[in-house]
């Protein structure tokens, strides 16, 4: 759907620069929110890796730790890093379509309703479960 | 008869950029390996987050015997180690990206990207090792806290 071009003396007051498809519209807010889940879930890899690595030192070790991350704030934050992680996969997809596919930039917009689709239903599928593990008690 | 140029006469310059904006291809690579990297990214965490989040007890079944249980197997041990250079290569040139575009300062952009690189680097090397140099049966380990084929073998 192309956006209408801007109608000529449109009042002062409007927002969004004239004459812009980008700013402040769909692709810019995909692109931000793009780029906060990457650096999140670059940043959570590190601090994985790290307590992950301690199944080299003991089992004890890696229990103690692991069982100090099995309390609702942490439950929550996991249940926050998945969100993060899904929305980065299938905007990442929409994005490479965007790049790859001849009808991409045409259906960039209606890409990002199908991501946002897909994310509903993909948490509707994992948070239940994951929730009903943290707050169940096991 | 026509005189022809000598051919060692100067050339008038090319024109050039005032400054080279890049260097070979390598930044074109790069955007190439973000898109590969996506989609191979996409099963290897799909399968990732639902194994241990979503299947069996999910998250809360997670200790060290079900850790072990996992790398007890080459499949796992391959799954994890692809995921761990594909996701941390495909994050660090990300992050880079990142860099470059709000530290505008050189000192400081240079900070960031050399601390970014060398905890690439820790990462990496450290989670390669562990994955290969694991021992699911460490000896004088409690049998409670191993995975059963420990003691039943
Ligand atoms: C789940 C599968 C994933 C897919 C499909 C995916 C896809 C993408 C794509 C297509 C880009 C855009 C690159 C560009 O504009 O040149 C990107 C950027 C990025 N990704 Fe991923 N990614 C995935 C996983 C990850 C993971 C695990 C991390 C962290 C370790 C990560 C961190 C980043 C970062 C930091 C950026 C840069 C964002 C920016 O420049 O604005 N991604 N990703």
């Amino acid at each position: 759907m192309p956006a209408a071009p801007a109608p000529s003396g449109v009042p002062a007051t409007r927002k969004v620069p004239a004459g812009t498809l980008y700013r402040g519209r769909e692709g810019m807010w995909s692109w931000v929110a793009h780029r906060v889940t990457g650096v999140a879930i670059f940043f959570f890899l590190l601090v994985h890796v790290l307590d992950t690595s301690l199944v080299r030192v003991s089992p004890e070790a890696y229990n103690d730790v692991i069982g100090t991350y099995k309390n609702p704030i942490m439950g929550l934050g996991e249940a926050g890093l998945v969100a993060a992680i899904v929305f980065h996969a299938f905007n990442g997809i929409r994005i490479i379509l965007v790049d790859f596919w001849a009808k991409g930039p045409k259906y960039q917009r209606v890409m990002l309703w199908v991501v946002m689709g897909l994310f509903a239903v993909t948490m509707a599928g994992f948070l239940p479960r994951h929730l009903m593990h943290v707050f169940g008690g096991e | 008869m026509t005189t022809i140029a000598d051919p060692k006469a100067p050339r008038p310059p090319k024109p050039r950029p005032a400054r080279l904006t890049t260097r070979g291809n390598t930044e074109l690579y790069g955007w190439v390996f973000m898109r590969a990297s996506g989609v191979i990214l996409v099963v290897l965490i799909f399968g990732h987050l639902f194994v241990n989040l979503v299947a069996g007890e999910g998250i809360s079944a997670i200790d060290f015997g079900f850790v072990a249980g996992k790398w007890a197997s080459p499949f796992w041990q391959i799954w994890d180690l692809l995921m761990l250079w594909l996701a941390m290569i495909h994050g660090t040139n990300g992050v880079r990206t990142i860099i470059n575009d709000y530290a505008e300062r050189d000192g400081v952009r240079l900070a960031l990207k050399a601390s970014l690189y060398l905890a690439f680097v820790v990462v990496v090397v450290l989670g390669t090792l562990v994955i290969f140099t694991f021992d699911p049966c460490p000896a004088g380990s409690p049998a409670d806290l191993l995975p059963s084929f420990c003691t039943t073998a």
